[in-house]
């Protein structure tokens, strides 16, 4: 078969998570097959879980309340396991729109939303997220009235977070499928909005 | 440890700069703001950075500030705020 890759020498993080795998193998205290369970784990971890809480709680006005209340408690309503994390969900309004970051790290819901996108986590948007949040929403195309409200939620510390977007209008009628289906991972951490 | 701040309480993070791990980023110390939540109490990070037990657990809450107090020249809706989680042994009672 032709080779088409490219080739390049283990990055030093890459040769750092082998060398601790190998060990942690061979010393018994995890084996491959753990290793690869929990790595396939994460990858089943997409949006999709995120979506289908928000569109619940768009048709169940009960649920949405339970959810806001307790995150983690309404998840595991769903069976969605959100593991020793605190959930907080935070409800756009046309008062109020709320968007994630976390300025330290890169904290992120990720028993919802999986593996955070390479902008959530660069300088650039943790930085300026906090400092001139406007600016950062327009860049991804969200430009927001004057009239409404930003707040701009840091996980500095052991709560996780997830924007509760607004349901558009002319979707009565919708199944929890089809709602779900317009609800994208930037929705939920707030610098977008979903679209019909 | 009890919690010592309400919800609607104001409060003011401590001005301080220790090394070591802290879930209290450099740009709110100092910065006044009122109590949104008290979360629960859970292990002090910087106790936990360092091997540590972690205990007594430390109330955590979530504090808004208001935009325009925490960045000179901000421009937007004077209602735009932050909101942080910051430990109980980072506030101090706020005035006003």
């Amino acid at each position: 078969m032709k080779e088409t890759g490219s080739y390049q020498p283990y990055s030093y993080f890459q040769l750092m998570e082998v060398s601790l795998r190998e060990l942690l193998v061979e010393k018994g205290i995890v084996t491959e097959a753990q290793v690869a369970a929990t790595v396939e784990d994460m990858r089943n971890r997409t949006p999709e879980r995120g979506a289908r809480v928000v569109a619940h709680a768009w048709t169940d006005p009960e649920f949405k309340a339970r959810l806001l209340a307790d995150g983690t408690r309404a998840c595991e309503e769903l069976g969605l396991d959100v593991p020793a994390l605190r959930l907080v969900v935070m409800e756009n309004t046309p008062a109020v729109h709320n968007m994630i970051v976390c300025t330290l790290c890169s904290c992120y819901p990720r028993m919802l939303l999986g593996i955070p996108p390479d902008w959530y986590k660069s300088r650039n948007y943790r930085s300026r997220a906090v400092r001139e949040p406007r600016a950062v929403l327009a860049e991804f195309g969200l430009h927001l009235s004057i009239e409404t409200e930003i707040r701009v939620h840091d996980s500095t510390a052991d709560m996780r977070y997830l924007v509760l977007p607004m349901r558009p209008a002319g979707t009565e009628g919708w199944s929890e499928e089809r709602l779900a289906a317009i609800v994208t991972r930037d929705c939920m951490i707030g610098v977008a909005v979903p679209r019909k | 440890m009890s919690a010592r701040f309400r919800p609607g309480d104001r409060v003011r993070v401590r001005k301080a700069y220790p090394l070591g791990h802290i879930r209290t980023p450099f740009y709110i110390r100092g910065q006044s703001g009122v109590v949104e939540r008290h979360c629960g109490a859970f292990g002090n990070p910087e106790e936990l950075a360092q091997m540590r037990s972690g205990e007594p657990k430390q109330p955590l809450y979530r504090v808004r500030f208001l935009q325009t107090d925490v960045w000179p020249g901000y421009r937007g809706n004077p209602g735009d705020a932050l909101e942080v989680e910051i430990f109980q042994h980072w506030l101090e009672p706020g005035s006003g």
